[in-house]
């Protein structure tokens, strides 16, 4: 599970030998994030972001706890309960905000991460399973995030929950049903509410399970790096402990910061006002959007306003926002150059930036109402994210000619012939 | 016991038809655990389909007497918006004026109410789109360039029988199952129970 060269765990203090001796737990630490666990040297700083996300996780979980000691999960109460907990539940105002605005940093860390695995070919052989497995924690934070602003039952809330769900109606012949089944009625209500909490609460937890398998699989080849040459020897490697622990130390104090600005300064910059008004069922607010987060998927949602082929544009517009996350699970098959990084592909390069800001369009659209000019500026946006993926990566995989790589981490590192920079341009 | 009839037995094909007592009971002891799991996962599915109490509430009694010409009502059926609309005369020319054939959904105004009643246009309000309330039904709300109901969500226009004209929006606005018990007095749903 890991390079001949990685240190072994001894326990110099006699308890600490006791009790691996019988529950190998600290050994088990020790050669996952601890000393045990060797890796490459030139990581940059966009190797932060996974550990950082698992403290968004944390975070996550921690005020999630303890604001649903104060949350009611009933229609009748539930906007009262949030409001009781900004009020009069003490801190309750931070708490509360903490979470919301944790959901946003989760996010922010987790694109970053993605970003950083697109970019430097993260998702090849042999860490494909690395890349479903992130693939499957991403869709199961985005059915957590989507019920957790369920819960404070606002209009926003409300009309989510009721376009999310309608989603599934545009299923052919059994969508209604389907619907009726996750709402458990004929709209969402108490119901629904209440299953929302249940799984609010429930998913977290399975996303920390997954992430066990996510870093268990990691381990096996060990971590991919800026050059994309696999590691050669003990020269190309530094223990993750004490290394890595305070680079991403100092990247967890950046976080912090951050965090910490948007929390104490602007706790309702990424929010929606219309959530601070109770659930109506018989008046829908003019404007209705997703989290930030979601707007990309948002936008290859409503890029469909016609029927192609006698498929209903609202089906089509469904099949296309989940297939643009399911296309991923494709990637590392779909990107068959033998060279990883971005660095060393220089026409990659220039079509990854253009991703970059296609997906910024289409967010920005997402946002935006849904009129002309936005939705003709999806529609563009929406095609050219899967042309990127279906066409211009599997040509580009048998036409680009790359840049020569390193010999070896090492001597990308120390800057003998052939090396190129270990960082994107910017 | 068991133990000891089945040592008297040679291994292998023990029996004339090459199947084993082992065998049997291997397939017959996993199916009978299948079928219990089978039938301990129907309650912990259908648990979330909607309750008795939510399918209560799935029939309405409306007294349309005070609606007048012109004039529309929202009302509450099944926990969704349902609009009560009193036609025009002019309106329903307008709707009687349309080609079916041009339409997204094709269906007559005729069609779309009851014998005798068609001046009484009986729809949800949920656009068919993504489910948002369609505005018109209220006193001075936007009815759209078709005159019927316009969705400020996505822009779906419907026409005076609250079909679907213009926008993303599928099908027409949904005409749930209804009886006239008088000329003023409407019952709505009492289908599905």
């Amino acid at each position: 599970m890991s390079f001949p060269w990685a240190k072994h765990y001894e326990p110099q203090n006699p308890l600490m030998k006791w009790v691996d001796d019988r529950l190998p737990l600290p050994r088990l630490v020790y050669n996952a994030v601890g000393a045990g666990y060797p890796v490459p040297r030139n990581l940059n700083y966009f190797w932060n972001f996974g550990v950082l996300a698992g403290l968004a996780l944390v975070i996550q979980i921690v005020t999630g706890i303890v604001l649903a000691m104060h949350f009611a999960a009933n229609g009748l109460v539930a906007f009262n309960s949030v409001e009781h907990i900004m009020r009069d539940v003490n801190q309750g105002w931070l708490l509360r905000y903490a979470h919301a605005n944790g959901a946003s940093m989760f996010f922010i860390v987790v694109y970053l991460h993605i970003f950083r695995g697109l970019f430097y070919g993260s998702y090849k052989a042999p860490r494909e399973m690395v890349w479903l497995l992130g693939l499957v924690i991403f869709l199961l934070m985005m059915a957590t995030a989507f019920m957790g602003y369920v819960l404070p039952w606002g209009q926003m809330s409300f009309w989510g929950a009721k376009v999310i769900t309608g989603l599934f109606g545009a299923i052919p012949l059994v969508g209604p049903t389907i619907q009726e089944w996750l709402l458990g009625g004929f709209a969402p209500d108490n119901a629904a509410l209440n299953r929302f909490f249940s799984l609010h609460y429930l998913l977290p937890f399975v996303i920390a399970g997954v992430i066990i398998l996510h870093i268990w699989a990691l381990h096996i080849p060990g971590s991919s790096n800026p050059t994309g040459v696999e590691v050669k020897g003990p020269q190309d490697t530094v223990p993750f402990h004490p290394y890595y622990t305070a680079k991403d130390g100092f990247g967890a104090g950046v976080f912090l910061i951050i965090f910490s600005l948007l929390l104490f300064f602007a706790p309702n910059a990424l929010g929606h006002p219309d959530n601070y008004i109770p659930a109506n069922p018989l008046s829908t607010p003019a404007h209705i959007v997703p989290e930030w987060y979601f707007w990309p998927f948002y936008a290859i949602l409503r890029a469909f306003t016609v029927d192609i082929f006698g498929i209903p544009a609202k089906l089509l517009g469904v099949i296309a926002m989940f297939g643009s996350i399911i296309l991923l699970f494709f990637l590392p098959w779909l990107d068959n150059s033998p060279v990883r990084s971005g660095n060393y592909r220089p026409r990659f390069k220039q079509f990854f930036w253009i991703l970059v800001i296609d997906v910024l369009i289409l967010g920005y659209c997402g946002g935006a109402p849904a009129a002309e000019p936005y939705v003709m500026i999806s529609q563009i946006a929406a095609a050219y994210y899967f042309a990127h993926f279906l066409i211009i990566l599997p040509l580009l995989a048998k036409l680009e000619r790359t840049l020569p790589l390193p010999n070896s981490i090492t001597d990308s590192v120390l800057g003998t012939p052939n090396a190129a920079p270990s960082a994107p341009a910017h | 016991m068991a133990t000891g009839e089945q040592a008297a037995v040679p291994h292998g094909d023990g029996t004339d038809d090459g199947v084993r007592r082992r065998d049997f009971i291997n397939v017959a002891a996993v199916s009978f655990a299948g079928v219990g799991a089978a039938a301990t996962l129907y309650p912990l599915v259908n648990q979330m389909n909607p309750s008795a109490d939510v399918l209560a509430l799935a029939s309405i009694d409306v007294d349309v007497s005070a609606i007048k010409e012109g004039q529309a009502i929202k009302t509450i059926f099944r926990k969704q918006p349902l609009f009560i609309r009193h036609l025009t005369a002019k309106e329903i020319a307008e709707a009687n004026a349309v080609p079916v054939s041009e339409l997204r959904d094709p269906q007559t105004l005729a069609e779309r109410t009851k014998e005798g009643h068609t001046q009484w246009l009986i729809t949800m309000g949920v656009c068919t789109h993504l489910g948002c309330v369609p505005l018109g039904a209220g006193e001075g709300e936007a009815r759209g360039e078709f005159g019927g109901y316009f969705c400020p969500c996505h822009g779906s226009s419907y026409d005076t029988a609250a079909r679907i004209r213009k926008g993303p929006a599928p099908k027409n606005l949904e005409v749930p199952e209804y009886t006239f018990k008088s000329d003023t007095q409407v019952t709505v749903g009492g289908g599905k129970a």
